[in-house]
């Protein structure tokens, strides 16, 4: 059907709602333009149908919209994005208008942002080993194709340059399948988009690359379409086209914070701190659709930066998403503050499918334990160092001092590393047991002996 | 026949719909989505929707099937996978593809598939049957029978029934009803979820729920036909903890319901439980599993049902004699799908938003537990154990408070022992289970007087070591009189040689009773024996010092067959070294 009825006949407009009377039939979800009297013309979404009125949510300001000189058009979908290998290499708005200048893109079907829910049942375990380069990341919380892993970092925390690192470095071992990023900037500063484009653009991954780039100064409300828009573009490339997709969604606490907007001007009963109540569904909708599935050769992996309101990790946004993602990274000011790069901390970090990808065959047979073993004697040595600012260095046993020395230099050996240092998991793990040989070997009770024999350095 | 009239997200208010009872079914709009009637307001109906609304418009057509949401129930049921309102996944995989399209229709139950039927010796013509009443069998899988029950509602004498090879529509037997009419019986039924089943009576609990692992059987036990809740922020392992009873536990059937959780959980399930054997019969433990999931992105009435779902077909097998456990991860999820459903139609609401009923629904849930006698006079039970997943890991919000309230045992995750890796990350301080008392005489029995004060021993070593870790953060190991340190050394054994348990090592995985006694003694053994000591002289570091510590440290690891050999090594072990060191050490010798 393409007639469509023009309605003169908003009834009110508050915040990003606009009520339009007289309206019998607008489906549930969808898209209206409204045409101010300029001839300029917004997009909106239905909310709430009925047989009187519509509720529409305006994407975008709603400066200049009048009662009585605005029209509305009802189109008939639900909001779609276009879809096609030609935007690999191209940059976009908020809502998927190209902003960089170059020709048209022809596009090959339109899909509904929202995707539909994988089938648990068609899901694979995820399995894959992704060596990122970095060696936190690789050594203790691995990261493994078709997962969701989110970064909570804080202000003023370098998350971005990890993710651009990550993104620069991931590879998958012994494969060369076709790869492609997609990134979701939502809410970001000028330059901080800019930093981005210019990172992919230096390493020729740009060309490899679908950015949509929501601004800190475009429409708020905008800013819930564009992680969807990124991952119905995702789906489309990996399982369509068989690539496998690395999404980028930062900050997902702008995200967060535009739906408490859009919440608060609904008139909603706020949950907690003001956050509507349907938060969690609302973000398991865009985590969940990461993974890998049957009878598809592509994939999605997600990295999710957010960062926690005054370090917070209780805070609702990254309360509800670590409920959701499978694992955490977490950014850590101390460690920024003694100079550490990258200042990603073990303690909490948490990678839920490291199992799944490491190993034999995989990354290497004593993997797990050397993990499991550094993570615990670093432990050990963040209680030494607390335990020696009580009572002094001197006071220390002989074994607490031991390990402070070995906190000090995973710190600086293991964690800390170059911005453009790529390591392979093998000096990952060679790092690793330098630093285990400092130790007695006794100690080594998370490592299998076998493995110990092979790798510890005597001195 | 009603229409659509207005349309806010999961919510649909339709028109002309006087007729229809609260909680039937209908069918909304052109697509057929299928939601169930919350509210009814003259000629109007609320409906909450179980799939995604979008694309529907005023006007559209709504009918009402006049049947409140039920769930099928017949051979063909066991190792399932379903959606919330009991849509078979494998079958949604099959028609759509990977991702659940919206509509879709499918049928919980195989109707093609023959089953043998074999009826119950002395169910003939003129026998007497009602409610309940155990007509025949059906050998579903290798573990389990598949009792065919007379439908709730139906009494009087069987006109006939036969043996033989039967789909789940065939009809089986018939039964006069009297009055001349008669009632086809064929294997399946339908109840609705949302009332419990009726039963004779409760009975109280008096047997513990073996789970294999180690500090829920010994120290927070709950009993079959109890009921226990799991709270614990992200990252302290309650999907792991479930995981692990829902595969170790002796119940005969298990339904796991994924309430709003991960999706990739589930396929971990799928993966693993066809590969995991019953330690009994050596069977995949699927056979005797059923799975619900309405993973955290599927839509979120269906969520609200996807737990009475799950309850619904467990008192079904209760009812046939079975000791059934129902995990179900997480009622926080089950509980925000109301909250948002409550939202939506503008109810008062009470603390962080929750409806004020959600109290109410917490306990109705968990009181429909029990170890029942049910109609047919065979004894069943049902346990629950629910996760709750409480925002920022604070315990007083208002769905943990809730649970609380009515749950018997608590198993409290912490988040500074899951940082510790030390799992199962169960705080040993902070849990209950209420089940000890009235599990007592069973422990006396399987156990013997002798574990129940080796559990007491330890839990007041356990908390005195805590108390003493006080005053250590202040003033250092190095104050403390050896008498107390010795208390350090042995409650660091009990955490990391006994409560700490790895879910993913083959043989610490799971514990049996038996190994559970030897591990406990032994370590006690070596306590009494260590404090004795120090009384006489011997210093704490010569105790630090030992070579069977060592031994005691990977008692875990050794076999269930090997272990009372082990157990007696270990303790000769203890008490050679333990004298060794009075003589050098103390006055005795010298």
């Amino acid at each position: 059907m393409d007639f469509k009825v023009e309605y003169n006949t908003i009834e009110s407009v508050a915040g990003p709602l606009v009520v339009v009377g007289k309206v019998g039939n607008a489906s549930y979800g969808e898209i209206v333009r409204i045409t101010l009297s300029s001839g300029e013309s917004r997009l909106g979404q239905v909310l709430d149908t009925s047989e009187k009125y519509a509720v529409v949510q305006v994407f975008g300001r709603t400066d200049g919209i009048n009662i009585n000189k605005t029209s509305v058009t009802f189109l008939g979908e639900t909001f779609r994005v276009g879809v096609s290998d030609d935007m690999l290499g191209r940059i976009f708005n908020g809502h998927g208008d190209p902003i960089d200048i170059k020709t048209g893109i022809s596009y090959k079907e339109k899909r509904d942002i929202n995707g539909e829910p994988i089938n648990p049942v068609a899901r694979r375990m995820p399995s894959d080993f992704i060596e990122t380069g970095i060696s936190s990341i690789d050594g203790l919380f691995t990261l493994v194709r078709g997962q969701k892993l989110p970064i909570f970092s804080g202000s003023g925390l370098p998350h971005n340059e990890i993710a651009a690192q990550i993104t620069r470095q991931a590879s998958v071992k012994n494969q060369s399948e076709e790869f492609a990023v997609v990134f979701a900037g939502i809410g970001l500063m000028n330059d901080d988009a800019a930093y981005f484009i210019d990172e992919f653009r230096k390493t020729g991954a740009l060309s490899r690359t679908v950015a949509f780039i929501n601004l800190a100064n475009d429409p708020s409300i905008e800013r819930i379409l564009t992680p969807r828009l990124a991952l119905t573009v995702a789906e489309y490339l990996a399982y369509d086209k068989g690539m496998h997709v690395l999404v980028i969604l930062t900050d997902m606490t702008n995200y967060c914070e535009a739906l408490r907007e859009l919440s608060s001007a609904r008139e909603e009963v706020p949950g907690r701190r003001g956050y509507p109540g349907y938060m969690y569904t609302d973000l398991a909708g865009i985590y969940e659709r990461a993974g890998v599935v049957n009878g598809k050769k592509g994939s999605i992996t997600q990295l999710d930066i957010l960062t926690m309101p005054s370090d917070d990790v209780t805070h609702p946004i990254p309360d509800l998403t670590g409920y959701i993602t499978e694992g955490q990274i977490y950014v850590n000011r101390e460690l920024k503050n003694r100079g550490i790069y990258p200042p990603i901390t073990p303690l909490g970090s948490l990678s839920r499918l490291m199992n799944n990808g490491i190993g034999k065959g995989k990354t290497r047979e004593d993997h797990k334990g050397v993990s499991d073993q550094l993570y615990g004697a670093y432990a050990r040595s963040q209680e030494a160092r607390s335990l020696s600012s009580i009572v002094g260095a001197e006071a220390l046993s002989e074994s607490d001092r031991r390990y402070l020395k070995f906190g000090e230099l995973f710190e600086r050996k293991f964690i800390g590393q170059g911005l453009y240092e790529r390591r392979t998991i093998e000096e990952t793990l060679s790092i690793g047991w330098d630093l285990l040989s400092q130790l007695p070997e006794s100690e080594l009770s998370r490592i299998k002996e076998e493995y110990i024999k092979m790798y510890y350095k005597k001195k | 026949m009603g229409a659509i009239k207005r349309i806010s997200g999961p919510l649909v208010i339709a028109k002309e719909m006087t007729g229809s009872g609260m909680y039937d079914v209908v069918h909304v709009g052109n697509t057929n989505l299928i939601g169930e009637i919350i509210q009814l307001k003259g000629d109007d109906a609320v409906i909450q929707v179980y799939e995604d609304t979008t694309g529907l418009r005023p006007g559209e057509k709504v009918t009402s099937t006049g049947l409140p949401f039920s769930v099928e129930l017949g051979p063909g049921i066991l190792s399932n996978i379903y959606d919330g309102i009991q849509r078979p996944l494998s079958a949604i995989e099959k028609s759509s593809g990977i991702f659940i399209a919206k509509g879709v229709i499918a049928a919980p139950l195989d109707r093609k598939k023959k089953w043998k039927f074999e009826k119950e010796a002395g169910i003939k013509k003129g026998s007497k049957v009602s409610s309940g009443t155990i007509i025949g069998h059906v050998q579903e899988t290798e573990l389990i029978k598949h009792y065919i029950m007379i439908p709730n509602g139906i009494e009087g004498s069987i006109e006939s029934i036969e043996s033989g090879s039967f789909t789940i529509e065939d009809i089986i037997a018939e039964v006069d009803t009297g009055n001349g009419k008669k009632a086809g019986i064929n294997m399946m039924q339908t109840r609705a979820v949302r009332i419990p089943s009726p039963i004779k009576s409760k009975y109280r609990v008096d047997e513990a729920l073996k789970t294999g692992t180690r500090i829920v059987d010994t120290f927070f036990p709950i009993a079959k036909g109890g009921t226990a809740a799991v709270p614990g922020p992200f990252g302290s392992g309650k999907t792991v903890l479930q995981q692990s009873l829902a595969k170790y536990s002796d119940a005969d059937i298990v339904i796991y319901t994924g309430c709003g959780e991960r999706g990739n959980e589930m396929t971990d399930v799928l993966v693993e439980f066809p590969e995991l054997k019953d330690p009994s019969t050596g069977r995949p433990l699927m056979e005797r599993t059923i799975l619900i999931a309405n993973t955290s992105n599927m839509p979120v009435a269906a969520r609200e049902a996807s737990i009475y779902a799950g309850i619904t077909i467990a008192e079904y097998f209760r009812d046939m004699g079975y000791n059934v456990a129902m995990m179900a991860d997480s009622t926080s999820r089950w509980a925000e799908a109301m909250r948002e459903i409550s939202a939506r139609l503008e109810e008062m609401p009470g603390e962080e938003g929750y409806p004020a009923y959600l109290p109410k629904r917490l306990a109705e849930f968990y009181e429909r537990s029990g170890k029942v006698e049910a109609l047919n006079g065979k004894t069943g039970s049902v346990t629950i154990i629910g996760a709750v997943s409480p925002t920022g890991g604070d315990i007083t919000e208002p769905v943990s408070q809730g649970t609380l309230k009515v749950v018997k045992t608590f198993w409290a995750l912490d988040a500074s022992l899951a940082q510790q890796k030390h799992f199962p990350s169960i705080n040993w301080l902070n849990s209950y289970s209420l089940y000890l008392d009235p599990l007592e005489n069973w422990y006396k029995e399987e156990m013997g007087e002798e574990f129940i004060e080796d559990r007491k021993d330890a839990m007041r070593l356990l908390q005195r070591e805590a108390e003493l870790k006080d005053i250590v953060q202040l003033v250092g190991e190095d104050a403390l009189p050896d008498s107390e340190r010795v208390i350090l050394e042995i409650g660091k054994m009990l955490r990391e040689d006994y409560l700490r348990q790895s879910a993913f090592d083959e043989i610490d995985a799971s514990t049996s009773l038996k190994k559970q006694k030897v591990m406990l003694s032994t370590i006690l053994h070596f306590s009494r024996s260590a404090e004795n000591a120090v009384e006489k002289g011997v210093s704490v570091e010569s105790i630090a010092k030992m070579k069977v510590k060592a031994d005691i440290s990977r008692i875990k690891g050794v076999s269930e067959s090997d272990i009372e050999n082990a157990g007696k090594k270990i303790n000769e072990h203890i008490k050679s070294e333990i004298d060794a060191l009075i003589k050098d050490e103390s006055g005795e010798g010298k």
